[in-house]
């Protein structure tokens, strides 16, 4: 027996438990209360997980320590996913420690995070399948409860602006069991009565548990299948459900998504109603000015009217002639004295005068001619002779040039 | 399609409120421009107002059918 025996050196042994510990726990899942729990300068978490009855050394390296988002602390229960691994050296063996979750929402978070991954690698999420929400829905289908906070923030929200649209509620179940069914089923109906415009699927805000429906796989495919633009309306602000993900738009709150499918025709109104003033400002400023022009080219053209225009050249005519004929009064005034001097010059000259002082005209007849040398009569030639008053005709006796 | 011409319509009101808002816009085309606004105006108008405000709640009656009946809010603390 014992020449069969076989010797194991403590580094053999040690290696071959750590072939069989990690082979036969490559990943697992364990929840556990942290104890003992230290940090030291190296980065790494070390702790003990225990429960009632037994403890098992963990190690959180520090390159995963990157994905915790909660803070670590003794006495807390957590759901740990990791590796047995042993340390040859000192022969014990640990949980290698790469996801820890509070525990609780821990292992929804888990179920959660595959059914996400899931849903992702299917293409629910993409982005290509999201629809427009119409800008005016006119009929809202409404999935959530009749009585729930959600639906009085989404009421009050449509009757504040106070639009006409009709909304038309098919009451669920938010939470337990039975409540993602309905709200699968509620979405679907709604795409039977084929004239909605537009859904809202959602509830009030709550702890993960309470918004659970909306993290499950048939909720999110009857998200996915609906023909009609979904709007999600789960009341959290910070995470998103996987309804949140599949829906054609994720609205942080109830009220917000009555604000989405109302809000947009408040814009429109407000934009119609904005260029409807301006137009008939606009127009009032425009019309009154041209009425003004015209007003100012009535009163020119009424200067210029024939008639007008006829008065206004009569009175240029009175005006001018009463300047012409006073002109013509100061003319006679100024050449008076000059006018009876040339008068009596032109006496002086009037042939008739000479004759009154007894001087007389002689023609030669029967030419007519005046005479004013005697040679060219001679003996028994007729000469008219004009007197003062009267004539005398005679018969030349006798000529006498030098006479 | 409706949404597509009302916000074209939109526009367009929009374009003829700026040009007429410009000095220079002759009386004749002012008037055209203008009667097309109004005319613009009040397609949107209708448009906006088709519906009538109504608020539903679907009933399950016994034979499993829906039935839409107005709802009365009803709000638990």
């Amino acid at each position: 027996m014992n020449e069969s025996r076989y010797v194991y050196t403590v580094t053999e042994l040690t290696r071959h438990i750590r072939i069989i510990l990690e082979d036969c726990f490559p990943i697992i899942w364990v929840e556990g209360e942290i104890s003992n729990l230290r940090k030291p300068i190296s980065g790494h978490i070390y702790f003990t997980l225990k429960d009632e009855n037994s403890a098992i050394n963990a190690v959180i390296f520090r390159s995963e320590e990157m994905g915790i988002n909660f803070e670590l602390e003794d006495g807390q229960k957590v759901l740990c996913g990791g590796k047995i691994t042993v340390y040859e050296k000192q022969g014990i063996y640990q949980l290698q420690v790469e996801r820890i979750e509070p525990l609780g929402i821990g292992s929804l978070q888990l179920r959660l995070e595959q059914l996400k991954k899931k849903l992702k690698e299917e293409g629910l999420f993409d982005p290509q399948h999201k629809r427009p929400i119409p800008l005016f829905p006119r009929h809202i289908g409404i999935v959530t409860s009749p009585t729930g906070a959600a639906i009085r923030d989404i009421l009050k929200v449509i009757k504040k602006k106070s639009y006409n649209v009709e909304v038309t509620i098919n009451p669920v179940r938010v939470q337990g069991e039975l409540a993602s069914l309905e709200i699968a089923r509620a979405i679907e109906e709604f795409n039977q009565m084929k004239d909605l415009d537009v859904l809202i699927v959602g509830r009030g805000g709550g702890s993960l548990e309470d918004l659970w429906a909306f993290n499950e796989e048939i909720v999110a495919r009857a998200i996915y299948n609906s023909k009609i633009p979904v709007i999600s309306a789960v009341g959290h602000e910070i995470d998103w459900t996987i309804a949140d993900l599949v829906a054609d738009v994720r609205a942080p709150t109830p009220s917000l998504a009555a604000e989405m499918v109302v809000g947009e025709k408040e814009r429109f109104i407000e934009r119609l109603s904005n260029n409807k003033i301006r137009l008939q400002r606009t127009m009032e400023h425009k019309l009154s000015s041209w009425r003004m022009e015209l007003d100012n080219l009535i009163t020119r053209l009424n200067i210029y009217k024939p008639t007008q225009l006829l008065e206004h050249y009569k009175e240029n005519l009175k005006e001018i002639s009463l300047k012409i004929s006073t002109y013509l009064l100061h003319l006679l005034e100024i050449n008076k004295e000059k006018i009876s001097g040339l008068m009596s010059r032109l006496e002086n000259l009037n042939p008739l005068t000479i004759l009154k002082k007894g001087y007389s005209l002689t023609y030669k007849l029967p030419e007519h001619t005046i005479i004013r040398e005697a040679n060219i009569l001679k003996k028994n030639d007729l000469i008219e002779t004009k007197l003062f008053k009267g004539k005398v005709i005679s018969r030349v006796e006798e000529v006498l040039e030098n006479g | 399609m409706g949404e597509l011409k009302f916000e074209s319509a939109i526009k367009r009101l929009e374009e003829i409120v700026e040009e007429l808002e410009k000095e220079n816009v002759s009386l004749e085309d002012a008037l055209k421009k203008y009667e097309e606004a109004v005319k613009l105006i009040e397609f949107c108008s209708k448009k906006l107002e088709e519906v009538e405000r109504k608020i539903n709640i679907l009933v399950r009656t016994e034979d499993g059918k829906l039935e839409k009946r107005p709802f009365e809010e009803e709000v638990e603390e």
